[in-house]
């Protein structure tokens, strides 16, 4: 058997782009039927390469052979034609056209939309992940949607599947599920090129492993035979990075409390918030988890000022009624608060680093009889950019310069060198690589040992189970009973994110008391 | 007596509305694909005073109409060069193709405001126009307004039940998504701004050789502007179009027939209703997003690089 070519062999692709070079002479082997990592951190260049593949993006040198013959792919049409499907890390979705619409958009062979829909449901049900062809797609969940592109590959009966990053937007029942689509893809012949960073997946799925760092491969590896650590220190270069968490002081006072806020969604796709209760107390950190979509927006907009309460007592800050406080206000409280959205919610993307600053530190001195203190800010702008390790060219940039990764540290950055009383904080480390993800949450817990009180609402059930001190779940605008830790799992928790706690949405839902339990 | 004054308005209402309907399907194509092109104006203008210059030299319709259409179409290409080439900006660049379609049309007119037309005979369809009213409303109009209800269906089955019109709906949403499949925004882009100027200048050509057989400097007066608001008034779709060129047209023709009637309505506040009615419409459909967001295109007026990294 050994002498069957490989499905896809790739020598020497190597892509400059004007600041940075993404791919360096890489070379890479996936045998059909393989199930072959890309390992990497973000920025290391693992989806230039799978662009590349797919035909997005042309390759300045290198080869690709395909079924041991070489190949040039100039558009995605022909990667289409070879047998390559693609799901995008960032879906490549229409969200004001159907289900059916979007795949049709995809197929290069449709011809008649009743059929294709019939064909979108059987195939949908027979992986075992249904979908309804008439639904809009803007209308359904992001676990939906990534679903809707993943149908779309199987659809055209791929030889070799590419998952970009495909498990950051599921819960961990999601993820079983999809490994076992993916496993039996791969045993009917299939080969999968499966992108990511997290190491515990790739060690349950992938038959092989190829691991760039900056562009390059710094090795080959079988995750059968590899640690999480061994993995991690071919991937960053150095020891995988633990945060060092302390038990917690559990007796610290109130600080943000949440009293039976219900409020209904602006958007019809929204969700209404179903009469949350909820606090977290100086000294701690209280974990939202959920899948996006569930409220969390709502609740954000509702705590950060953005959206005010029609009960100003609804929400308390140290025992003050905030609901009709505008941001600016609340923050005058002490409230540091850090949206998911880097760019544009969190900072101005045409404005220099220096002058985000401004905008939520200028109360800390830099703002002198109506005139900014420029200097002061930019003191500030350079500390933070010391202090959270921010890879910048300097504090005048425009921070659009900047990556994702390094944003995020500035702006969570910027919020914790105030010493807010209690931080609110979205999504704290999406798409940020595990270096950058490890200082966020080592900054957020210091904070947490020097009195403030945290809480964090993140899709990422590793990472709250990492740094925090009590969960709770949210599902369709429902807050579940909150837990401690060490009282719980992932499995507990990943149950209750389908709205299964007492109280929950799945739980009883002829009762509109929450407080119920049945 | 009155009876038939109401039909002639009517009939009167679907000749004067034909040149919204040309612009206005024309725009809708073009936006739908994600460029918003303010220089209807200028194009419906260097349409017309083209169409008119191949009707006067030649004395054929058909001539006139591929003249317009041609000459629609390479202002189109002008912008199309700036915004989607050369990336301007599109907003700024369709004012600039306004301001130069005015010129440019006074200058090609020089020689020709004292030409007369013959203008576009009405066709009586045989039997069907005879029936009493519905005959003289429906059957007894000049072949360009069959044309243009032709285009009204053309581009409805288009936008919704071809793979092009998928295609074109999909560019206009999220040009990135479309380009990660392998579609070639710019290209697509290009031929429907091409198609929008084409059918801004057959608009302008209706208007100097059927609506008003004569050419007069400026004489498309806004037509275009109120063609750019019929498409937000509309939702970008077809069927809204064509209500409202009807519905706009209607409202012009009442000018000279209120004063007929007694009714003391200054002409000018009812030429204004064309865009009072689209402010009144824009804020209506603005209170409910999801209109918005389901029928606009998202991308509307916004550059496309295809080697913009994502973000």
């Amino acid at each position: 058997m050994s002498n069957i070519p490989p499905r896809l062999q790739l020598k020497g692709m190597t892509k400059v782009y004007p600041t940075v070079i993404a791919n360096d002479s890489i070379d890479m082997s996936i045998a059909p039927g393989e199930i072959h990592a890309v390992l990497g951190e973000n920025g290391a260049g693992k989806s230039t390469l799978m662009k590349a593949i797919y035909g997005v993006v042309k390759p300045d040198r290198g080869q690709i052979m395909w079924d041991g013959e070489v190949v040039t792919i100039q558009n995605p049409a022909y990667a289409r034609k070879l047998g390559i499907g693609m799901v995008f890390q960032h879906f490549s979705l229409f969200e004001t056209l159907t289900v059916t619409e979007n795949i049709a958009l995809a197929m290069d062979d449709y011809k008649e939309m009743d059929s294709l829909a019939a064909r979108i449901k059987k195939v949908s049900e027979e992986y075992g992940l249904p979908l309804d062809p008439g639904q809009l797609v803007h209308s359904l969940s992001v676990g939906l949607r990534q679903r809707v592109e993943i149908i779309r590959c199987l659809l055209q009966q791929p030889q070799l599947l590419i998952m970009d990053e495909p498990t950051s937007v599921l819960t961990p029942q999601a993820v079983r599920k999809m490994f076992e689509t993916l496993r039996r893809l791969a045993q009917e012949g299939c080969s999968i090129l499966y992108i990511s960073h997290k190491l515990d997946e790739i060690l349950e799925l992938c038959h092989s492993a190829t691991i760039i760092r900056g562009g390059k491969v710094t090795g080959y590896a079988t995750p059968a035979d590899e640690t999480a650590s061994s993995l991690a220190r071919m991937m960053i270069g150095k020891e995988l990075p633990v945060c060092s968490r302390e038990k917690p002081v559990m007796d610290g006072e109130e600080c943000l409390a949440v009293n039976s806020l219900s409020k209904k969604a602006d958007d019809q796709f929204g969700t209404d918030l179903q009469s949350i209760n909820l606090s977290v107390n100086c000294g701690e950190i209280v974990g939202i988890a959920g899948i996006s979509g569930n409220g969390q927006q709502e609740l954000l907009y509702a705590l950060s000022g953005e959206h005010y309460s029609d009960d100003k007592g609804s929400i308390t800050i140290d025992g003050k009624p905030v609901g009709h406080l505008n941001p600016d206000q609340r923050r005058d409280l002490g409230l540091g608060f850090v949206p998911a959205e880097r760019l544009g919610r969190g900072a101005v993307p045409g404005m220099s680093l220096s002058n985000n600053a401004i905008l939520t530190a200028h109360r800390h001195g830099m703002v002198g009889k109506g005139l900014l203190k420029l200097d002061r800010a930019a003191d500030f702008a350079q500390k933070c950019i010391a202090d959270f390790a921010v890879k910048c060219g300097s504090k005048k940039d425009p921070i659009t310069s900047l990556s994702g990764g390094n944003i995020q540290k500035y702006i969570t950055g910027r919020e914790i060198l105030q010493v807010p009383k209690l931080l609110v904080v979205s999504q704290p480390t999406w798409g940020v690589d595990v270096g950058a993800a490890n200082i966020i949450r080592q900054a957020m817990i210091d904070l947490r040992n020097d009195g403030s009180a945290i809480l964090v609402v993140s899709e990422e059930l590793d990472e709250l189970f990492e740094i925090c001190d009590r969960l709770v779940v949210i599902a369709e605008g429902w807050i579940s009973p909150s837990v401690t830790v060490d009282e719980t799992s992932k499995e507990a928790i990943g149950l209750w994110m389908s709205g299964m706690f007492p109280g929950g949405p799945t739980e009883d839902k002829s009762t509109t008391d929450p407080k119920k339990t049945g | 007596m009155d009876f038939d004054i109401f039909i002639k308005i009517l009939v009167a209402a679907i000749a004067s509305g034909t040149p919204f309907v040309y612009a206005a399907l024309g725009e809708l194509i073009t936006e739908k694909s994600g460029v918003l092109n303010l220089g209807v104006e200028g194009m419906m203008l260097v349409g017309a005073i083209c169409g008119f210059i191949g009707m006067a030299t030649t004395g054929s319709i058909f001539v006139a109409v591929v003249c317009g259409m041609a000459a629609g179409a390479f202002m189109a290409g002008i912008f199309a060069l700036l915004t989607l080439s050369l990336m301007a900006n599109q907003v700024a660049s369709g004012l600039a193709l306004t301001i130069f379609g005015v010129g440019l049309s006074s200058f090609l007119g020089l020689n020709y405001t004292s030409v007369a037309l013959s203008g576009v005979p009405e066709l009586h369809i045989p039997l069907l126009s005879d029936i009493p009213v519905m005959g003289e409303l429906l059957f007894s109009h000049d072949i360009l307004i069959y044309c243009s209800l032709f285009l009204f269906a053309a581009v409805s089955w288009f936008l919704s039940k071809t793979k092009a019109g998928l295609v074109l709906r999909g560019i206009g949403e999220a040009p990135k998504s479309a380009h990660a499949l392998g579609y070639n925004v710019i290209a697509i882009r290009y031929i429907a701004v091409l198609f929008g100027g084409a059918m801004a200048g057959l608009g302008g050509v209706y208007l100097c050789i059927a609506y008003t057989p004569m050419w007069v400097e400026g004489m498309v007066a806004g037509r275009g502007w109120v063609s750019l608001a019929l498409v937000v008034f509309a939702t970008w779709r077809p069927a809204r179009v064509m209500i409202g060129a009807y519905l706009f047209g209607g409202i012009t023709v009442a000018q000279f027939h209120v004063q007929g009637f007694g009714i003391e309505i200054p002409s000018q506040l009812l030429s204004m209703l064309p865009y009072i009615s689209t402010i009144i419409v824009l804020v209506f459909i603005s209170r409910d997003p999801t209109t918005i967001r389901l029928n606009s295109p998202a991308s509307l007026g916004a550059t496309y690089h295809p080697s913009q990294p994502h973000s």
